[in-house]
């Protein structure tokens, strides 16, 4: 392959109905058919291998799913009929797993369901996801709604802390009896924000100060903004305990930031000011500096005598898993007590469809991602393009953040794992992602120019 | 017409480079995980998904006379099954306890492998079965145990401190193997907190419930270790004929030593071996014991089994003890179950065996075989390799001696119509200055009038036999017991 990216224009003299793309909504539609299937044949599999019988639900369970999948195509068809045909079956399938998935915890823990509360905020999702698809005809438009999207975002942020602490981290509020965690919301928010700002300003931002030895430093009257991001993360950090999120939004302002200005400065700026950050919260804070020692050590509590911790089980569980895993129903995940539907839903994925399904959930969302970086490649205008690249580094950032985490990769920070995870919040912001990538994957397919396939 | 530069794009293929960095990161660590580091995780003690999985499935039976003593239930816990015991006390010297919280012990410990599920002989395709992490349903364990000997001899101890063990002379399958006071094993297996109590309970108990007296406690044998005596005696020709006199003064001045050894009884001066055998006389036997010397005496006692740790019935049995290091006057004791000597009531049974069958020794073994869940055979133990003890003439004039002793000496107690009875009374005296209440043995033999070989060898030992001290409790205590259990064998065998 050329680099594409890099030849200038376009023949002038091709025709646009020439190079027009097919719009293989079909092959969407079999895929969310195939998605949908599969997850009935998980949701089957849990019921046969606990009880021996297809579970009474598996009917109403495929059809819910189904229609929900079904009536996202129909918003697509309807106003984004050029739209990537693999964003929205992804979407569905690990939205649907991680349905099975929790349905079968909810096996163990027979007085705390909690599948049939995710189902409802699947349902949130799916219907935020055909409301942007339907409402949202330009993604441009979020341009103008940019420090609008900021306020809010520090809104959403600064909410939790007026609620109580919940096991350590205070990043939950409490509305009519639903627990919702603003900070999920905020990311889209500032995903927009960061993309319009930087679009706006990425000439003054990419204008090199000083060259030291391979490095670009950027001049000094522009690092303003990038310390206040900076401070906001350790900010949400300090006040919030909330690791992931402050990792996770300063990981996406430094992606971002390079896309927008290529400074290689920036990445050593960003890692520095990282590395100061963890260094001091680590230190001052012993709600951090414990997930560091529990990642470097995380046998000590057995050691000590103390019986295994979250992170010792979560390995167990995906070293019970082996390369085939146990099958659905048949692991014991459940031994890591709290949090096994959330934040360690993958150790279940590990154990009970060992390295061969964890492989395939990982690639899953390596083509999500990838889908929407290619967006992001073929759209034209720079907002649109930091757009595409922002949604979907937040997909890949958490998604590594979390799995990295459980699996003893990098401390343990706690963060729900993209579709799969509990958590209505989430999965109703990961809708949202996917349908602002329908979106500009529309107009970069519509637009195509024949320089670089989307 | 292209509003953003040249670069952007290459600067996205750079940020696209580090997202596969980081999914080739979680690929590579799922694999260090899951297949490189899995069978360490899987091994950590405090991982508890081998012993969810090993209390996942009904657990094999033990069974005797062909019906399961034991039994699993459904508790729907995390760790499911636990087991159960139809008649615990009775059993328990047998199958021992399978206990969630402590473990196993005899049966239930060496046929772990069978019962579990665990042992790969229990299917035919191991391998298949790793690929689809199958576990097989447990096996089943079939014991050589005769429950109506077993019954008789539970009954007979009666509650009192004692135990019994019962083998067949001609193959050395164990009938009986009883201990009392024991206690049911059912009350350790579970993991509730009323587990650790009775654990608790019976590990502070002072009768010991949980000692397997026939098989891991030793006793002074006594009188009855005079088999052995006249065996080694007969063999080494220092007696060839048993009505001839053994020129044995009585009391007995012990070799070297100003002790002299007396009789229960008088007129022990001189007898011939066929009359000190039936009167149980100390100073006879004594210097025989001399007489025939500490190796030809260590020689024989081996033979029969003395000092042997490494015999399994499969669970261990305790090592009984001739003492090979000593001196005459020891020796003198030593020769009459005294001093260092001390037996296991199943060592006793093997010694009664082996006069019984002529003199060849078989080794005694509890399980029969074990099959699978559905009864296919997995191994069977079949007679063991038998070892010539003493030339079979000795032996045979050990029964003669040993049936005087029911049919007019000090074991009439022991006497069964129909059925030829030999026997040994025996009474140990321990304690400091031998102050505690005498040990009342028996060991016997019997075979039916119309059997062409002995159906049953048995050693009794009755510890807190209250009565007088004397032959009378050997006879008188442990005789019954013993006749009980050899009537039993020999009515099952009909």
């Amino acid at each position: 392959m050329t680099k594409a990216g890099t030849t200038v224009a376009p023949p002038a003299d091709t025709p646009a109905s020439a190079v027009r793309l097919p719009r293989r909504r079909g092959i969407e539609l079999a895929l969310i058919v195939l998605a949908v299937l599969l997850c009935v044949y998980g949701y089957c599999a849990v019921g046969l291998a606990r009880h021996g019988t297809v579970p009474p639900g598996a009917a109403g369970y495929g059809a819910g799913l189904g229609v929900l999948a079904l009536l996202a195509h129909l918003a697509v068809r309807l106003r984004a009929p050029d739209a990537d045909p693999l964003l929205l079956p992804i979407g569905v399938l690990l939205n649907g797993l991680g349905l099975v998935l929790i349905y079968r915890l909810d096996l163990e823990t027979p007085g705390d369901r909690a599948a049939p509360t995710q189902l409802v905020w699947s349902t949130v999702g799916v219907a935020l996801f055909i409301v942007v698809v339907l409402a949202l005809r330009d993604h441009r438009v979020l341009q103008r709604y940019a420090y609008v999207c900021v306020a809010a975002a520090l809104v959403l942020l600064t909410l939790p802390i007026l609620f109580p602490s919940v096991n350590g981290a205070r990043i939950w509020i409490r509305v009519a009896g639903f627990s919702i965690q603003p900070g999920e919301f905020a990311k889209v928010l500032l995903a927009v924000f960061f993309a319009a700002y930087l679009a706006a300003n990425r000439n003054a931002l990419a204008f090199a100060g000083r060259r030291f030895w391979k490095l670009q430093l950027p001049t000094g009257r522009v690092l303003g903004p990038v310390l206040a991001i900076w401070l906001i993360s350790v900010g949400v950090l300090v006040l919030e305990r909330d690791l992931g999120t402050s990792l996770l939004f300063f990981g996406l302002f430094v992606v971002l930031l390079y896309v927008a200005t290529g400074l290689t400065g920036w990445i050593a700026l960003g890692l520095l000011l990282a590395a100061v950050g963890a260094f001091a919260v680590g230190w001052l804070e012993p709600h951090v500096h414990t997930r560091v020692e529990d990642w470097l050590h995380p046998f000590a509590s057995i050691e000590a005598g103390l019986g295994p911790n979250q992170l010792a089980q979560s390995l167990f569980s995906f070293a019970a898993g082996g390369v085939l895993g146990t099958g659905l129903g048949l692991g014991h995940s459940v031994l890591i007590g709290f949090a096994a539907k959330s934040d360690f839903i993958l150790a279940t994925a590990g154990e009970e469809l060992g390295l061969a399904g964890l492989s395939a959930i990982f690639l899953l969302y390596g083509l999500l991602v990838e889908r929407g970086y290619r967006a992001g490649l073929s759209l034209r205008d720079p907002f649109g393009r930091l757009l595409a690249t922002g949604l979907a580094s937040i997909v890949a950032l958490q998604v590594f953040v979390i799995a990295g985490g459980v699996g003893g990769l990098i401390p343990l920070t706690g963060m729900a794992m993209p579709f799969l995870a509990q958590g209505g919040s989430s999965v109703v912001t990961n809708w949202a992602i996917v349908a602002l990538l329908i979106r500009v994957s529309d107009s970069a397919r519509r637009q195509y120019d024949g320089t670089e396939a989307p | 017409m292209s509003t953003h530069g040249p670069g952007m794009a290459r600067y996205i293929r750079h940020a696209a480079c580090f997202c596969a960095l980081l999914l080739v990161a979680l690929l590579v660590n799922a694999t260090r995980v899951q297949v490189f580091e899995a069978a360490a995780h899987d091994e950590n003690p405090a991982n508890r998904r081998e012993v969810i999985a090993r209390y996942g499935l009904r657990r094999g039976d033990i069974l005797v006379d062909g019906r399961p003593v034991t039994g699993s239930r459904d508790t729907g816990e995390q760790l499911r099954y636990e087991r159960t015991y139809a008649n615990g006390p009775l059993f328990a010297p047998v199958t021992g306890f399978a206990s969630q919280e402590y473990g196993t012990t005899l049966l239930e410990h060496t046929e772990d492998g069978v019962l579990s599920g665990s042992d790969p002989l229990l299917t035919p395709f191991a391998l298949w079965n790793d690929f689809t992490r199958r576990r097989n349903p447990g096996g089943d364990v079939v014991t050589t145990i005769d429950g109506a000997a077993q019954q008789a001899a539970f009954r007979g101890l009666a509650g009192r401190k004692g135990a019994v063990a019962a083998v067949e002379p001609t193959t050395g399958r164990i009938l009986a193997l009883v201990s009392s006071p024991s206690y049911d094993p059912e009350v350790l297996s579970g993991n509730d907190p009323g587990v650790g109590r009775s654990w608790a309970r019976l590990n502070a108990d002072r009768e010991k419930p949980m000692l397997n007296r026939a098989v891991r406690q030793t006793y002074p044998p006594g009188s009855t270790f005079k088999v052995v005596t006249a065996a080694a005696a007969l063999d080494a020709g220092v007696v060839t004929d048993l009505d001839a006199p053994t020129d044995s003064p009585a009391p007995y001045r012990l070799p070297g030593t100003r002790t002299s050894l007396t009789n229960e009884s008088d007129g022990c001066e001189d007898l011939s071996l066929r009359e000190a055998f039936r009167w149980s006389c100390n100073t006879v036997f004594a210097k025989l014991g001399v007489d025939v010397g500490v190796g030809d005496m260590t020689a024989t006692a081996h033979a029969f089994g003395f000092n042997d740790d490494a015999l399994r019935i499969p669970f261990s049995v305790a090592r009984s003890t001739f003492d090979p290091t000593v001196d005459k006057a020891q020796l003198a004791l030593s020769s009459i179950g005294q001093y260092n000597t001390r037996a296991t009531p199943l060592q006793m049974a093997m010694v009664s065996a082996a006069v019984a069958n002529g003199g060849q020794l078989r080794t005694p073994y509890l399980v029969e075989r074990t099959t699978t869940s559905r009864g296919t055979t997995v191994a069977t133990a079949g007679p063991r390799p038998g070892r010539q003890v003493m030339y079979p003439s000795t032996a045979a004039q050990l029964r003669e001696l040993m049936t005087q002793v029911v049919t007019e000496g000090t074991g009439t107690n022991a006497a069964i119509p129909g059925a030829t009875v030999g026997g040994k009374t025996g009474t140990a005296q321990h304690g400091i200055g031998n102050a505690g209440t005498p040990y009342a043995w028996f060991v016997s033999w019997a075979q039916g009038d119309r059997d062409v070989e002995p159906k049953v060898a048995v050693a009794v030992v009755v510890e807190d036999a209250a009565a007088d001290r004397g032959e009378i409790t050997g006879g008188g205590v442990a005789a019954p017991i013993a006749r009980a259990v050899m009537e039993a064998v020999l009515r099952s065998k009909e």
